[in-house]
């Protein structure tokens, strides 16, 4: 299959404030980041970072106050936000699952509303990459799964559609920990067989170690370091990150 | 699928309605024993004069029939000169009967175009009456004696007299009356609480049939604080314009009935529960005014009334084509109005989600109008739409809108907030989030609502009866005039049975729309 790589991501200086009851909060301050093509960046930091902030703007889930998404070249204002939502894949943190939904229709949600040609074909596909391929899981809702097996089906749908891109927000972060290794495994054996584009949020600088490429540490709505996780733990930048990859228990020997 | 049923409905309705003729004379009463002998006193003069007549018995009071009147929805009721002047005109100076009487009568001709026929001959001013006994314990003959002792005794009055201030406020003040305990009765129930001691003294009427059967004692109204009360015939502009020989019939009963005749009257209906028609048709003949008693009347309670009395089951089983009848109506009442609601406020609802700073005062407004008293409303529609079925449906829509804009709006508004960020994250429209995922999900909470809505519904439709739309409220307010127990629950029980059913049969349907991965 001829692939075009596509899925470069640029941000260009965003910010972002939120007026809350206790005043005005800058939940990105002039933030910048590149992503290549095909590659995979975890978006790491506590809560009220701005990491799912940051997140929300690749889908104008949120728009900034000031500077630019820029996705394969073309600022991300200039697209109609549903058609650019449709040609990138989202995970939530509990699956959002619409629960009215059989397993089939919830994965064919994206290849429906744009209409694909073969709607049931890129069901299966996207099924056969998290492990349910045989079918046995289409016509279950999702009440009758587990954590573990919704979150699959939220990734299932989230590239149902081919899409190039991928946006997870925590997506294995309310999982057991015998779980969350084998969704991760999952989703490292997915970026084998497919060059998908990855920003990944998560809290958890192991996940991200593990899941990809290079690592944001984000705090107060910047980007304290940007790195490969190697890079990261041999030399952290800050303190702050010092002090984050030393909570984590993390090696240069990738021993834990 | 709803205009199709709207449309089926508005044929059962045109169904249980009498056939429409040209211009009958409608004739109402208020509801209480006195006004229905009346009025069926007049609608059968009326026909024995060759008119034909159209009977609105018991409507809900001195402000529906007046408002139903001077609208021209009914052409004539029976109405007392004291009303028309405290109630209406709102003009509490003190007149002899006489001057009472040429009062109301120029006032209304200028404001209201309504007329006032010469009065029937008869008063019926407030009798403040208490037990033989009681009278006798205290030597009591006038109210002036009652306020010696006032103190010791327990009032029971109705709550339109404890409220008027030509009623308890100012009599009280007249006399200086100070009572142990005042209670609020229903007219049919005061008769029996005083008897059986639960209260002292009552506020009755001085023709009511059923002072004599108790053997109670009127005080008199020695320093003449009540107004004057002469009962008469007031006609509509349009009757007193377009049916001269309307008015010719019913001037005939002029000065005709004294009190004591009027007692006789209401005692025949009260304590012997001879029907109204019967009533009536002794009367008319008694005064020569009707010869050789004429089967004309169609009244539902019509011979079987005094049969049944006490014997609801009888009732039921004795009269089932009324009981269909009425049901029938009843239910496409309240079925045609939760359809419009529903037509109304669901869409409302949703729109509301989609401009939530408007929300908030828009579904508050909504249930300001559920707070309105039924008759109120009832009253203020009546000078646009008239009474009958169309002013009964808009206030049972009106009533049913709340529950449903509410939970619409609710069960939309907190859809799973993470089912609609997916849908949204993924790409849906705002349109494609509302009809895939908001909707489905708010199903159930929407259909809760239209429960809620049709079993108030069902219950409210019994106020119907009081703008003469028919229903199961029709033997419960005639009913409550007569005081009698078994048409009251000839009406009651088959309402309170429909509700019923209408709570399983929406609770049915609220399952049917529950999205099947949420079961």
């Amino acid at each position: 299959m001829p692939v075009t790589l596509r899925g470069q991501l640029e941000v260009r200086g965003v910010s972002k404030r939120y007026a809350t009851p206790a005043g005005v909060v800058a939940a990105l301050a002039d933030v910048s980041l590149d992503v290549a093509s095909g590659e995979c960046v975890a978006l790491v930091g506590e809560s009220g970072s701005g990491k799912t902030t940051l997140l929300r703007c690749f889908n104008r889930l949120v728009e900034p106050d000031a500077g630019s998404v820029i996705i394969d070249g073309v600022d991300v204002r200039q697209s109609d936000p549903v058609a650019l939502r449709r040609r990138i894949g989202y995970v939530l943190q509990d699956g959002g699952l619409l629960p009215h939904w059989t397993v089939r229709r919830n994965v064919e949600l994206v290849p429906w509303l744009t209409r694909a040609p073969n709607v049931s074909g890129l069901r299966s596909e996207a099924l056969a990459l998290v492990g349910f391929g045989d079918g046995s899981f289409d016509d279950r809702y999702p009440r009758q799964l587990s954590g573990g097996q919704r979150q699959r089906v939220a990734v299932a749908r989230a590239i149902a559609a081919r899409q190039s891109l991928l946006l997870l927000d925590e997506p294995f972060g309310a999982l057991d920990a015998i779980t969350r290794a084998e969704l991760q495994a999952m989703f490292l054996g997915i970026r084998r067989e497919r060059p998908i584009t990855c920003v990944l949020v998560t809290h958890d600088l192991v996940e991200a170690r593990r899941l990809a490429d290079r690592v944001a540490v984000m705090r107060a709505g910047r980007i304290e370091q940007l790195a490969p996780s190697a890079e990261l733990i041999a030399r952290p930048a800050t303190e702050y990150v010092a002090r984050l990859i030393e909570k984590a228990g993390l090696r240069e020997d990738g021993v834990q | 699928m709803s205009p199709l049923l709207i449309a089926g409905l508005s044929a059962a309705i045109a169904l249980t309605q009498p056939a429409p003729q040209a211009r009958p004379v409608v004739v109402a009463s208020k509801p209480f024993g006195e006004s229905y002998v009346l009025a069926e006193m007049f609608a059968q003069l009326l026909e024995a004069r060759g008119l034909r007549v159209d009977r609105r018995p018991g409507l809900g009071g001195t402000e529906i029939a007046f408002a139903a009147l001077r609208t021209n929805a009914i052409d004539v009721y029976p109405e007392y000169t004291g009303t028309g002047l405290l109630a209406i005109l709102g003009d509490t100076v003190r007149r002899t009967p006489l001057q009472a009487f040429s009062h109301v009568s120029v006032e209304f001709r200028e404001r209201f175009g309504v007329r006032w026929l010469p009065p029937l001959g008869f008063e019926n001013t407030y009798a403040v009456s208490v037990r033989r006994e009681t009278a006798t314990q205290y030597s009591l003959r006038t109210l002036s004696d009652l306020a010696r002792v006032s103190a010791s005794l327990r009032a029971g009055f109705t709550a339109d007299f404890i409220g008027r201030s030509d009623g308890l406020p100012g009599l009280a003040g007249a006399y200086g009356l100070r009572f142990r305990e005042v209670r609020p009765l229903l007219g049919a129930v005061k008769y029996r609480a005083l008897a059986s001691g639960d209260v002292d003294v009552i506020d009755g009427y001085s023709t009511d049939g059923l002072i004599a059967r108790y053997d109670l004692v009127i005080l008199e109204d020695d320093k003449r604080f009540f107004p004057p009360y002469e009962a008469a015939a007031i006609v509509s502009p349009a009757l007193l314009r377009d049916n001269p020989a309307a008015i010719a019939a019913l001037t005939e009963l002029s000065g005709r009935i004294d009190g004591s005749m009027m007692r006789a009257l209401n005692r025949r209906l009260e304590v012997d529960a001879v029907p109204v028609a019967d009533v009536a048709r002794a009367a008319l003949d008694s005064l020569g005014l009707v010869h050789g008693a004429r089967d004309t009347s169609v009244t539902p309670e019509r011979n079987t009334r005094a049969s049944r009395r006490g014997s609801f089951v009888r009732a039921v089983i004795d009269d089932r084509a009324t009981l269909a009848r009425r049901t029938l109506r009843h239910l496409v009442l309240s079925a045609t109005s939760l359809l419009i609601a529903m037509v109304v406020a669901i869409p409302l609802g949703l729109a509301l989600e989609r401009r939530r700073q408007l929300a908030e005062p828009v579904v508050r407004t909504v249930g300001l109008l559920q707070t309105i008293p039924g008759i109120a409303l009832l009253a203020f529609m009546i000078p646009v739409m008239g009474i009958g079925v169309v002013p009964a449906l808009v206030a049972l829509f009106i009533y049913s809108l709340y529950p449903i804009v509410r939970n619409t709006y609710s069960g939309v508004r907190d859809a799973d907030p993470s089912a609609v960020s997916a849908g949204t994250a993924l790409g849906m429209t705002e349109r494609q989030v509302l009809r895939h995922v908001r909707l489905p999900l708010a199903a159930p909470t929407i259909m809760a609502g239209v429960r809620t809505a049709g079993v108030i519904n069902v219950g409210t439709a019994t106020l119907a009866a009081f703008i003469g739309a028919g229903g199961l409220g029709e033997p419960i307010v005639t009913g409550l005039a007569l005081s009698d127990t078994g048409l009251i629950l000839s009406g009651a029980v088959p309402a309170a049975l429909l509700a019923l059913v209408v709570d399983l049969g929406l609770g049915a349907c609220e399952r049917l729309v529950r999205p099947k991965g949420l079961q």
